[in-house]
């Protein structure tokens, strides 16, 4: 039998792709070939390791040893060095590479250990084999619910895990389902909100392009317990190798008898289509979404009927976000109260993070919910780069909220940051340094807005141009005090007026910006 | 005719008109939906031309003006904002000789905005075409815009 000694798990996703990451891979491939180190040393493709910006990553077992930046340059070395002569080529070595639990022979790596969850298996297993994804326990999940337990067994024990919805909004997910599995109707959908286009996320697009599996299997999990047969995934139209991963994956399960009719021979039949968007943020909107869907322009509907009365063609739907979804098999799988011990009381669980702007690391994390702010950006993220002193950040993207250094010691989950009127969002967190200039800042928040208001309610369409002609005056320093007060006035018109959540939304970003960074508008008016 | 050939892969049911759109918008040299397309769309699906057309403005992703060879989308939200991305427009422009949403007359470039793209760790971005480029600089832009217009 042939005996592979060392495994090279080299990252495919977007943005290893762009550095070169299949120019590497073929390199690897064919410099193994030459030394006949091919049978020995076997290269695998994996999802996001966790890094960005630097580069292509790879990382090799049993050493566990990270290495960044390789380019198809460096591979004979690598390969002489490492491979060959066992010696770890120091150069190219990521020092601070992200600890992980689920590994256990990990030698390098600075940073702090991440409890795994969601991200279990990114940057372990090749998204692209099921088998890879049922070896790593794998549907398990969706056959204890069909053989050991009924629909209401699983919502009661999602309603246990006191999962909330990873969207943005926090809303329990166990108590949506509940009011899915009641609402009568012979037919239901599930869809699965994979619209992700909030500024400075992309943790769904790293769980697609690196588990799809594990999405499939939550949303067999919630057409079970909702007692749909028929699953969507909206996702983005700009996320070319998300929709790629999925679509196979879905086939594969169809092969597989994992998807279609009498799923592991129960009464259970269910089936899941993509659904391809066409760049419109409002489109993340669970209404929006699904009049995109049924072909319409993405306005918003109004509420109520919610989506689980009167969703998809009129039908009772389901619409839960792709890290929500992707939790739902652990859970299942290792039951309520083992999630319990991740987190917070009220918000138990991890989150996926995506850390950016100006940190030394910038990537994606999973952090139990209630970790602090500190954490995040100083043990997580390497702190701030170049030496800079921290100055702010903008938590949760567009829609989220900027907050000061006091902010720092703050536990961030969804329940505790509301208190603080704050919102935990997406999980975006955009860094900046000490150089940073506020006023810019929001600017490009607010002409994001005015890019991506629909235009179907006056409150919106007016008040977003209105802000950005205020706000670009100011960052002129042509603006007058009385307009710091314009800001606010409009916003919370557009809170109280909008009609959907993209205007009411508005209002967070103005009002903490000159909450916490008042004097650097005030400095630009007269 | 290559309309024919799309219009083949879909059932003629409402829910499928953003992929037939995409496919009618990637299959034309130019890049855009042109009335024949919307027409022929519009008789595929059995709605009106104006509803097409409605679908078709709504989205940022489809273009009713021809367009360059190669559609530069340069981010414009916050995370690229942060990292420089504003700086890098205004070279862009100058460079293309262009403004937001024109071509260049030799129709190789057109040059758009975009929100996040979803690269930020590798901020400022920007796609051309189906493909992401990140860590933008001037010179990598040079060297990207040199490459391309070499290719055609």
């Amino acid at each position: 039998m042939n005996i592979v000694r060392n495994h090279i798990l080299i990252s495919i996703d977007a943005g290893t792709i762009m550095a070169g990451a299949r120019g590497v891979e073929d390199a690897l491939v064919k410099e193994l070939i030459k030394y006949g180190l091919d049978k020995e040393v076997s290269v695998l493709e994996t999802g996001s390791l966790g890094i960005t910006g630097r580069g292509v990553v790879l990382v090799v077992y049993p050493e566990g040893i990270y290495y960044a930046n390789v380019t198809v340059k460096d591979v004979p070395e690598l390969v002489e060095e490492h491979l060959l002569k066992g010696r770890p080529l120091k150069r190219l070595i990521l020092t601070e590479a992200p600890k992980r639990t689920v590994i256990t022979k990990e030698k390098t790596g600075l940073l702090k250990e991440q409890p795994r969850i969601v991200l279990r298996n990114c940057g372990f297993i090749n998204p692209e084999n099921i088998d890879e994804y049922i070896a790593a326990g794998g549907y398990e999940a969706i056959a204890k619910a069909l053989h050991n337990m009924t629909p209401e067994d699983v919502v009661d024990e999602v309603k246990a895990s006191g999962l909330m919805g990873r969207g943005g909004a926090g809303f329990p997910t166990g108590l949506k389902w509940e009011f899915a599995i009641k609402t009568p109707g012979d037919e239901k959908f599930v869809i699965c909100n994979a619209d992700e286009g909030e500024p400075g996320t992309f943790k769904d697009r790293l769980i697609l392009e690196g588990d799809p599996h594990k999405l499939i299997e939550g949303m067999l999990i919630a057409g079970y317990a909702i007692k749909a047969n028929t699953g969507y995934v909206y996702i983005r139209g700009e996320y070319g190798l998300s929709i790629e991963r999925i679509e196979k994956a879905i086939a594969d399960a169809r092969a597989y008898g994992l998807l279609g009719k009498n799923i592991l021979d129960s009464n259970f039949s269910f089936d899941i289509f993509v659904k391809k968007g066409a760049g419109a943020y409002v489109c993340g909107e669970e209404t929006a979404l699904i009049e995109s869907l049924e072909g319409k322009r993405g306005h918003p509907r109004n509420k109520p009927p919610f989506p689980i009365n009167a969703g998809l063609w009129g039908k009772p739907t389901l619409v839960n976000n792709v890290e929500t979804l992707a939790n739902i098999p652990e859970i299942i799988r290792n039951g309520s109260n083992w999630y319990r011990g991740y987190g917070t009381d009220k918000c138990p669980g991890t989150k996926v993070y995506t850390i950016l702007g100006h940190v030394q690391t910038p990537g994606l994390i999973e952090a139990e919910m209630g970790t602090t702010l500190k954490e995040i950006i100083f043990e997580y993220g390497g702190g701030i780069k170049d030496g800079k002193a921290f100055k702010g950040a903008l938590i949760g993207g567009a829609a989220g909220a900027f907050i000061g250094p006091e902010m720092l010691d703050v536990k961030m989950d969804f329940v505790n940051l509301r208190e603080y009127a704050a919102a935990l969002g997406s999980g975006a967190i955009l860094v900046m340094n000490e150089d940073t200039d506020m006023v810019d800042m929001l600017k490009s928040v607010l002409h994001f807005f005015k890019h991506e208001s629909c235009g179907h309610c006056v409150p919106c369409r007016l008040g977003t141009a209105k802000l950005v002609d205020i706000i670009d005056n100011i960052a002129l320093s042509k603006g007058k005090k009385e307009d710091i007060d314009s800001l606010l006035e409009i916003t919370s018109a557009m809170k109280a007026a909008s009609f959907c959540p993209l205007g009411q939304s508005v209002s967070l970003p103005v009002s903490s910006a000159l909450k916490y960074f008042r004097d650097e508008f005030m400095a630009r008016v007269s | 005719m290559y309309r024919e050939e799309i219009f083949k892969k879909y059932e003629p049911s409402l829910d499928n008109i953003l992929y037939i759109l995409h496919d009618l918008q990637d299959n034309n040299p130019q890049h855009y939906i042109s009335k024949e397309d919307i027409e022929a769309c519009a008789n595929f699906l059995n709605v009106p031309y104006s509803y097409v057309h409605g679908v078709v403005t709504f989205y940022s992703m489809f273009s009713l003006e021809p367009r360059g060879r190669y559609i530069i989308r340069l981010c414009e939200s916050p995370p690229c904002h942060l990292m420089g991305s504003e700086s890098l427009l205004e070279y862009l422009k100058k460079k293309l000789k262009v403004d937001i949403g024109e071509t260049t007359p030799d129709g190789i470039f057109t040059l758009e905005l975009t929100s996040c793209l979803g690269v930020c760790g590798v901020g400022p971005a920007m796609m051309i075409n189906d493909e992401m480029v990140g860590n933008l600089t001037p010179e990598k832009i040079d060297a990207i815009l040199e490459e391309r217009r070499n290719i055609s």
